[in-house]
């Protein structure tokens, strides 16, 4: 109870930040409490494994990944971190838009029928406890192997992607730096393409 | 759970329109992917509350892909960032209009 109230009250604050930050830098900071608070709240709706995977995918992985193309971008001819912001102008009718968001959720929320809230699933730290890692894992290989796999397809696709798009810059994009070789880009291009 | 599923899922929707905001009103790119981070984030907190309440552990599984898309997404969303970043430095993502119709 007391817990839930921390937890909600630092998310909130945390993604107020993470939105109105004025540099992205700052926006990490606000998103890294958010993301361990979120694997909090996890926790106390006891899914133990998700909450794991919260701290290690989202906290580890993705803020990392944040955090490097920021010191990356923030290394070139002018600092990233001044985004001139048209808030003023577009913040009223996005304010109304989220506002109305809001509203909807909380009203299809609150009429939803939440009989079976207390429904006894075992102690948690159990080793076959409702959302703990053994719980979870027949869950994920048994009934839903499929969208599993499609997890993995994905990841690759998305490896695959990320690579094509930033990894040979030369061949993708065209290097700033070194001087443009007319005709070879495009003999490039049309080979992928070709391939 | 000793506190109802409405508060979580309220919480939730608090966060989602954060989020929302934070996609519309701001125009830095990492700002705006941070803000997509949101959205996930917020979305799973929903799910993994519903899977609470009907102690169906299909919630945690949908939560677990939510998790991958969001990585693969920011990864090529960064990159995709990157690299036009380096073709033409901008802070201010209205100024990328190169594919404008």
């Amino acid at each position: 109870m007391i817990a839930f109230w921390i937890l909600a009250v630092l998310m909130v604050a945390s993604a107020v930040f993470t939105v109105s930050a004025k540099k992205p830098v700052y926006s990490v900071i606000g998103l890294l409490a958010n993301f361990v608070c979120l694997a909090g709240m996890y926790l106390e709706l006891q899914a133990e494994f998700l909450a794991v995977i919260q701290i290690v995918v989202y906290s580890g992985a993705i803020l990392i990944l944040f955090v490097f193309v920021i010191a990356l971008l923030s290394s070139g001819v002018r600092p990233f971190d001044v985004g001139p912001d048209r808030a003023p102008r577009i913040m009223i009718p996005a304010t109304i838009l989220a506002g109305l968001t809001l509203i909807a959720i909380t009203v299809t929320a609150l009429r939803t029928p939440s009989a079976v809230v207390h429904t006894p699933v075992g102690v948690t730290g159990d080793a076959n406890a409702f959302g703990s890692v053994g719980d979870f894992g027949v869950a994920l290989f048994t009934a839903n192997l499929l969208p599993f796999e499609v997890t993995a397809f994905i990841l690759m696709v998305a490896v695959i992607g990320v690579v094509l798009i930033a990894g040979d810059d030369d061949a993708v994009t065209g290097s700033r730096r070194k001087p443009r070789r007319p005709g070879k880009r495009e003999s490039i291009v049309k080979d992928t393409v070709a391939r | 759970m000793s506190i109802g599923p409405e508060y979580y899922v309220v919480l939730s929707a608090v966060l989602f329109s954060i989020g929302v905001v934070g996609v519309i009103a701001r125009r830095n790119p990492l700002i705006m992917l941070m803000s997509i981070e949101l959205l996930f984030n917020a979305a799973n907190l929903a799910l993994v509350t519903y899977a609470r309440v009907w102690a169906n552990d299909a919630g945690h599984v949908f939560a677990f892909l939510v998790i991958t898309v969001a990585a693969a997404e920011a990864a090529i969303g960064l990159a995709i960032v990157a690299v036009t970043f380096r073709r033409t430095p901008f802070v201010d993502v209205d100024e990328v209009s190169a594919l404008k119709g």
